[in-house]
């Protein structure tokens, strides 16, 4: 007979439910890409998942899901953040910003994303969305200027294609535009 | 992942009777170390208390005797960025900025960082015994893989370490935190917060199951110009420390008149001896002392077979660090060659 109490600890519990008497999805409403949307969510759902499982916003990627890859990468109120340790239900009322959201409404790319594409600063593209969030959160803070800045500012962003150098070479293009104008 | 209600209490008081409703219930404030062990089914609350809009924690204000009062859930980036902290406690902001990435600085809080979990393996694998995790199941790192483990303070129930920097300087720093519970509010010194194995390892920290941190408070500050936190690891970022030292000394002239240096990677809690640190009042900093003060630090230390090397990696981080202090050079948590 199976070891129940050997499953568990494995991490395939049966599904016992929430305790008695609670509610199995809490109502919260988040203003996703510049879209107010009211949600019904489980309070296990991260925003992670709710993006890719239940929204079919799939722009956003699961890496690694513990916090150790940057895929994930999305703006929350306007900071970069990793989704897949976010439990969607603690971040009601907020506005998130995902890969989907940074264009303009008429196409029209967001000047990372222009400069992603004119430095070649990726190959297969999996990390993409989440180092392109990320970069954008970096020109928000402002703390990063020199390369070696940007360098260890996208450290949460690892791409297994090494397309780095090309990445800080679109962000440093981005940033010396940006101190141009 | 386990199922769990969830409650976002509006105030500490009501926190206070959530987290007191079930044994099994916990808090949650950034939760960028919480839902990674929920993942694992480490942790596996059934009721998730949530305190990150609990009013009055998210702001940095003078304390009226010259310190700083960082409210738990001010987040490791706010705290790293503030001119008062970057100016006054620049080895907090350092050390602050030299753990995790931007990203996870950006939800992580000051509570919950002081209370994350280790990042012994074996903790972290529900399929295998672990005496933190489970008490009395045996420690399968003594004789298994312990690259990453304690040399100092271990047990032979627990040779785990503290992963937090941040903790690091606010030991050396002398920050106290500030709690709430059932009882009352009290103040527990960051020396006596978190623990040593012993016995118990399944206890992280002195802070008990009903009480929520409210803020760290930060002394006057004393250690603005020589201090520096060196952080070695295996990687050049986005990875846990090795070793790492955070070292403050005040000086008069070319003598020192006080120093605190707090070590990091190498034990269950924030390493600290006093006596060690005495050994430099009156001194002019010189290699000879430095290396003096290094060998008492690591009085007793202990290897467990993959970590032997931690103990002569702490040795020269404690002299180098102390010789970046003494000269005014502090590390750069950008350039990582360390000078
Ligand atoms: C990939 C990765 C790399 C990392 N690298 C580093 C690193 O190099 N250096 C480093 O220092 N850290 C590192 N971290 C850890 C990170 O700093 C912590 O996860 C973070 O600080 C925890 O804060 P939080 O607010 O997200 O805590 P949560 O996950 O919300 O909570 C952590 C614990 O604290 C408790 N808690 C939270 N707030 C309170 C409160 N106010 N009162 C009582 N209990 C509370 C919770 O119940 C829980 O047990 C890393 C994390 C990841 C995922
Ligand atoms: S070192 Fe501590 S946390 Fe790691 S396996 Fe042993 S008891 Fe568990
Ligand atoms: S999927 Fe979130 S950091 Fe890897
Ligand atoms: S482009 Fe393939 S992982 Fe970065």
């Amino acid at each position: 007979m199976a070891d129940l109490e050997f499953l568990a600890r494995q991490g395939f519990a049966p599904d016992a439910g929430p305790p008695k008497g609670l509610p199995d999805e809490i109502p919260i409403t988040l203003t996703i890409n510049g879209e107010r949307r009211a949600l019904h969510v489980r309070p296990w759902t991260t925003l992670l998942d709710l993006l890719r499982e239940d929204l079919s916003l799939y722009g956003t990627k699961k890496g690694c899901d513990h916090g150790q890859c940057g895929a994930c990468t999305v703006l929350l109120d306007g900071e970069r953040i990793n989704s897949c340790l976010a439990l969607a239900v603690t971040k009601d009322g907020s506005e998130l910003t995902t890969v989907e959201g940074l264009a303009g409404k008429d196409g029209t790319l967001h000047p990372m994303q222009e400069a992603f594409i004119e430095h070649d600063a990726f190959q297969c593209g999996y990390c993409t969305p989440g180092q392109i969030c990320s970069a954008v959160g970096l020109l928000k803070e402002g703390h990063a200027k020199t390369r070696e800045e940007i360098r260890e500012m996208m450290s949460g962003n690892l791409c297994r294609c090494g397309a780095y150098t090309n990445i800080v070479d679109a962000i440093e293009d981005v940033l010396a535009k940006g101190a141009a104008k | 992942m386990n199922r769990f209600s969830y409650a976002r209490p509006g105030s500490v008081a009501d926190a206070l009777r959530e987290v007191a409703s079930s044994p099994a219930a916990k808090i949650i404030a950034g939760g960028t170390n919480l839902v990674d062990l929920m993942k694992y089914n480490v942790e596996r609350p059934t009721h998730l208390v949530d305190v990150s809009r609990l009013p009055g924690l998210k702001s940095i204000e003078e304390t009226g005797e010259g310190g700083l009062r960082i409210g738990a859930l001010v987040s490791n980036t706010s705290a790293a960025y503030d001119t008062r902290v970057q100016e006054r406690y620049p080895l907090l902001s350092s050390a602050i900025l030299a753990g995790a990435t931007a990203q996870l600085r950006n939800a992580a809080t000051t509570g919950g960082n002081l209370l994350q979990r280790t990042r012994c393996y074996y903790f972290y694998d529900a399929a295998v015994p672990c005496s933190k995790r489970e008490p009395g199941t045996g420690c399968p790192a003594k004789d298994g893989v312990n690259r990453i483990h304690a040399i100092l303070g271990t047990s032979d129930k627990c040779i785990a370490t503290h992963p937090s920097d941040m903790a690091v300087a606010l030991a050396a720093l002398e920050a106290v935190v500030k709690v709430a519970g059932p009882r009352g509010e009290r103040d527990i010194p960051l020396a006596d917060f978190h623990r040593l194995p012993g016995d118990t390892p399944e206890k992280d920290t002195n802070l008990g199951a009903d009480e929520i941190i409210l803020a760290v408070e930060l002394p006057e500050a004393r250690f603005a110009k020589n201090y520096t936190y060196l952080k070695l690891r295996d990687r050049l970022s986005y990875a846990f420390a090795l070793v790492s030292v955070a070292a403050a000394l005040e000086m008069d002239g070319d003598k020192v008149v006080e120093a605190r240096i707090a070590l990091g990677g190498v034990a269950h809690k924030p390493w600290r001896v006093p006596e060690a640190e005495v050994m430099l009042r009156g001194k002019a900093p010189d290699r000879m002392v430095f290396e003096t003060v290094a060998d008492r630090i690591l009085l007793g230390a202990k290897g467990y077979g993959g970590n032997d090397f931690k103990i002569e990696l702490a040795r020269r981080a404690v002299i180098r660090a102390l010789s970046q202090a003494a000269a005014g050079t502090p590390q750069s948590q950008t350039d990582k060659r360390i000078q």
